[in-house]
């Protein structure tokens, strides 16, 4: 893991503060710590994940202060004073209009066309769909796929992902 | 994975198995048959409620929200934190390790190298794939005063903390003495090459042969021998999660407990007893999600043995090792990478007769569990659709100082497809014959069909797929406008492959182990299900299609069903998901199992209510519930029934579950029509797909839309074996595509829209007539895109390419064909 080597002067702690999913955390982190393992480790938000460390594959995405982020490659530090909305908190209820409180409508399009297999992607995935649709909602295909091209997924050959965005964009009014 | 058995078991197996279910079949629709008799699904259930149904996925709310546990989500207390250090060269010798300093670190509680582990952990297994002559180097857990290749495990860090083992990782002093490292398999063959394992006489692991017919008579009678050398290159499998591996030791109970991301968690369990030298009672091994395996998470590896003996010197505090993206690339298994040299005979009308393939694989620098097995099927499908009557294949596997390879997805066939679906169009070419003419005049047609390789194909129709194909792509018509695109000279070419697999794996006799599959059905006093399968998903959603299965048997809906897998503390026996065999070999089991519960509460419901003979014999269900005569119970009441144990029936014992062991009569043989049309850019070399149509016979289908994600994701791979990706390593032994920014993993913007359909043709080997769909399209789809490729350059002259076919290679042959004369 690629992970910056400790250091006497940065080996001080940091105080920092952070609003994830809606709810406001304080933590003191090593200045090195990503923001990957602050909300997996420290957090114990484990639907994010690390599939690459280098910001390929997209399975750590995150928002942040509203824009889909790649957490593998940001310090827990740079989300001081800033939100966080991690693929557990997509679905609270103010965040999207159309959303049953249970599921965003992207996870809820997932489900419907069957756009994952092993899951492993898919927070990120869903996440990137997500802002996708802020940014345009009722994407052509070839939008679709260019908005999902920082994100990899090994099983489902991407087109029920595509299926899935575009359920969503019906369900949100767009499509 | 089919064992490299000789031919003449394969050849039985499959013979006495296509003739046993038509005898059951006949049998079973007299009358209500005993359990222990055959009884087809749909015969059992006329109007599933749910099998064949595109049933929505049970396992995707966890996963949809993030709720589900990979192994890197599960934390325990006072867990420590494991990393590795893993040689920088291909080929050293170990001069000395300086530890102390790390040792010293801050967090850290241990530095341990080979002897520190070799009195705990023996050396990495494999499974005996049946060649005499094999030749198995010592392959230890950490490297025991040599390192054969980049990423080979040297010493392991333990620390609080898994920055503090990262850290201290890099305070480990090792001085190496660097050797002649063998990158190329051909050059690893000479006589003066450098050895990998000084312990052995040369590089040669092992040969093998399979052969059948009488090629000399096929290659007297031929028109034309066509020679022509095909690579499959060197993939990295790069499932989305990479391995990762928690091992904890409770001293006082004598257990271990090892949970990890694997898609063979009995098969370890086994293993690791042996490494360990533990008894198989005191190992447990937990598969919790599984984020993606395609083969790479189908073994035994030395992480998993070093982990467990980690465990028992820290005991009883658990240890944590997360496998980062690069060590995936460098130190897991990579796929395919044979260099194969062909030699066909065939006819002016496009008759194939015989074909020669003599193969070599690289296989790395040691043997993982299924290294040797994988290219033998290779040779055993070499025949692929066809019915050509002599085939032979040779085979030398040959060490070399990279990473050990083994099963990908397809695993051995894909190489075969590639080569016979390459075959079909090169005499195509040579003669000037549509390929689907070719294919046509090729294709075997009479079932159970035996290949000369010694297989028995159970069921087929694949002219039929091919026809539906034809028309989906219309391809007459696109025939006709490519001949105008030409004209105004565009590069653009039609491909297709006319594939058939090897599936379910398998019947005993033909694997390396066990190839049954066990499953439990277990009713609760409640009324709730459970089903326990042997079989380990990692994306397949055996979840769902195991709970459409039992839910259709047992009358219930599928949300009264939980599949329970991948821990064996609570599934019993098991051999795992590969070979496109969950569904097949496991998902039966279930049926058995749920089928065997089904009738024990039919006897139940007519004890308890008091039933005559006469209506106990003609129990039904109906609306949920046990129908004896006019009266009935409900599902629940029945099972409380079951365990109340006050109406037992005669002959039966009280409690409501039933365990199966399915062994299969024979393999199945999967087939489809894939289509696939290109446009080159004849000034950059690009290659962009401009149709992609894919008809595949999986036999039954039990849930199609499953099925529809099996190809879709099956088609991917193999898109990108055809036209990105690559392991490569440079002439010193160092891999150069070491992470996903230098490894082309296709995104979604490489992937065409996918026109998809089937056709059904059920096979005879399992009551539920399902033949395996998991590789199909890695398999069909590699041929096909590079035949399209081809096709389009075949104005310029070029009559093959070797993959990857990307821009620069393309461009490069464009180029060089321009300037002949």
């Amino acid at each position: 893991m690629p992970m910056p080597r400790s250091t006497p002067s940065l080996s001080k702690k940091l105080a920092i503060s952070v609003t994830v999913n809606g709810g406001e955390v304080r933590r003191e982190v090593e200045p090195r710590l990503l923001l990957l393992h602050f909300l997996r480790d420290e957090l114990g938000l484990t639907g994010t994940h690390c599939g690459c460390e280098t910001s390929i594959c997209g399975a750590c995405t995150v928002f942040l202060d509203g824009r889909a982020v790649k957490s593998c490659t940001l310090l827990a530090a740079q989300a001081d004073r800033r939100q966080i909305t991690t693929i557990e908190g997509l679905a609270a209820p103010a965040h999207q209009p159309g959303s049953s409180g249970k599921l965003h409508p992207v996870q809820e399009g997932f489900w419907e066309c069957h756009g994952l297999q092993c899951g492993f992607c898919t927070p990120g995935m869903i996440i990137s769909a997500a802002q996708l649709l802020e940014r345009a909602p009722n994407p052509s295909e070839e939008e679709i796929r260019r908005g999902l091209e920082g994100n990899l997924c090994r099983c489902t050959g991407y087109q029920h992902i595509v299926e899935a965005v575009r359920y969503a964009a019906r369900k949100l009014g767009g499509g | 994975m089919a064992k490299t058995a000789g031919k003449k078991s394969v050849t039985r197996t499959g013979k006495a198995s296509a003739k046993a279910p038509r005898r059951a079949r006949q049998s079973a629709a007299k009358a209500a048959p005993p359990a222990s008799q055959r009884v087809d699904f749909f015969k059992l259930v006329p109007k599933p409620r749910f099998v064949g149904k595109p049933v929505k996925r049970k396992e995707d709310v966890r996963l949809i929200t993030g709720a589900g546990h990979y192994v890197d989500d599960l934390r325990l207390a006072d867990m420590l934190h494991v990393e590795i250090l893993r040689s920088p060269h291909a080929h050293a010798r170990i001069v000395s390790m300086e530890v102390e300093e790390a040792r010293k670190a801050s967090g850290v509680v241990g530095v341990f190298a080979y002897k520190e582990i070799s009195s705990l952990c023996g050396d990495v297994p494999l499974a005996h794939p049946g060649i005499p002559d094999l030749k198995v180097p010592h392959h230890p857990v950490l490297a025991d005063g040599e390192v054969n290749f980049v990423g080979e495990p040297a010493a392991a860090v333990v620390a609080e903390s898994r920055y503090a083992a990262r850290d201290a990782v890099d305070l480990i002093r090792v001085e190496y003495e660097p050797l002649p490292a063998v990158v190329d398999p051909e050059k690893a063959l000479a006589p003066d090459a450098p050895k990998v394992h000084k312990e052995l006489a040369d590089n040669l692991s092992f040969s093998w042969e399979v052969k059948g017919g009488d090629l000399d008579e096929a290659f007297k009678k031929a028109d034309r021998i066509i020679q022509q050398r095909v690579r499959s290159q060197r993939l990295i499998p790069c499932a989305l999660e990479t391995r990762g591996v928690i091992a904890q030791y409770l001293t006082g109970e004598e257990q271990l407990t090892v949970w990890t991301s694997t898609q063979i968690p009995h098969i370890l369990r086994t293993q690791l007893s042996g490494m360990l030298k533990l008894p198989e009672s005191k190992v447990r091994v937990v598969a919790p999600e599984v984020g993606g395996g395609f083969g790479s998470k189908l073994n035994v590896y030395a992480e998993e043995g070093l982990l467990s003996a980690l465990a028992r010197l820290v005991a009883p505090r658990p240890v944590k090792w997360i496998e980062t993206r690069r060590e995936n690339m460098a130190a897991t298994t990579h796929g395919r990478d044979q260099i194969g040299e062909l030699s066909i005979a065939a006819c002016a009308d496009g008759t194939v007769l015989g074909v020669k393939h003599d193969c070599i694989a690289d296989i790395g620098a040691y043997h993982q569990l299924f290294t040797a097995i994988i290219p033998t099927l290779t040779g055993l499908m070499l025949a692929g659709s066809y019915r050509f009557p002599a085939a032979r294949t040779t085979l030398k596997g040959v060490f070399t100082n990279k990473m050990p390879t083994d099963a990908y997805r397809g695993a051995g066939r894909p190489e075969a497809t590639f080569i016979i679906e390459r075959i079909m169009d090169l005499v195509a070419a040579e003669f000037n014959l549509d390929p689907v003419e070719v294919r046509r005049k090729n294709f075997a047609r009479k079932f159970p069909f035996s290949t000369p390789t010694g297989l028995a194909y159970d069921t087929g129709d694949y002219e039929k797929a091919l026809n539906q194909a034809l028309k989906l792509a219309d391809y007459q018509g696109r025939r006709a406008r490519q001949a105008k695109a030409r004209d105004e000279g565009r590069l653009v070419g039609i491909g297709l492959s006319t594939y058939v697999e090897i599936c379910s794996m398998g019947p005993s006799k033909g694997m390396a182990a066990g190839g049954w599959e066990s499953a439990t059905v277990r009713v609760s006093p409640t009324g709730s299900v459970e089903v326990l399968t042997g079989t380990c998903a990692h994306g397949q959603g055996q979840e769902t299609v195991f709970a459409q299965i039992t839910a259709d048997v047992l009358g219930i809906e599928m949300d009264q069903v939980k599949v329970q897998r991948g821990d064996t503390g609570n599934v019993p026996w098991g051999v795992g998901t590969f070979g496109s065999r969950a569904t097949a070999v496991g998902g039966t089991a279930v049926f058995e199992a749920a089928r065997r519960v089904l009738e024990k509460m039919k006897k139940v419901a007519a004890a308890a209510l008091g039933a005559s003979a006469a209506q106990a014999a003609r129990v039904q269900i109906k609306n949920g519930k046990f129908w004896a005569g006019k009266k009935s119970l409900s599902f629940a009441e029945v099972a409380f029934q079951a365990h109340r144990g006050l109406v037992i029936p005669e002959g039966e014992t009280p409690g409501l579950e039933a365990t199966y062991f399915f062994e299969p009569g024979n393999f199945t043989f999967p087939f489809g029509a894939h289509i696939c049309q290109v446009e080159v850019d004849r000034d950059t070399g690009e290659v962009s797909i401009q149709g992609y149509w894919a008809v595949d016979d999986c036999g039954k289908p039990m849930n199609p839309l499953l099925i529809d994600g099996q190809v879709h994701g099956g088609i991917a791979q193999g898109l990108g074996q055809a036209l990105y990706e690559e392991a490569v390593y440079d002439e010193s032994g160092q891999l150069l595509t070491g992470t996903l920014m230098d490894y082309a993993v296709p995104k979604a913007t490489h992937m065409p829209w996918l026109h998809c359909e089937r056709t059904e043709t059920p096979t005879d080997v399992n009551p539920l007539g399902v033949k395996g769909v998991g590789e199909a399209g890695t398999i069909g789809s590699t041929p096909a895109i590079v035949n399209a490729v081809i096709d389009a350059l075949r104005p310029l002259g070029i009559k093959h390419l070797d993959m990857p076919l990307r821009p620069e290679k393309v461009w490069r042959a464009i180029k060089k064909a321009a300037a002949a004369p």
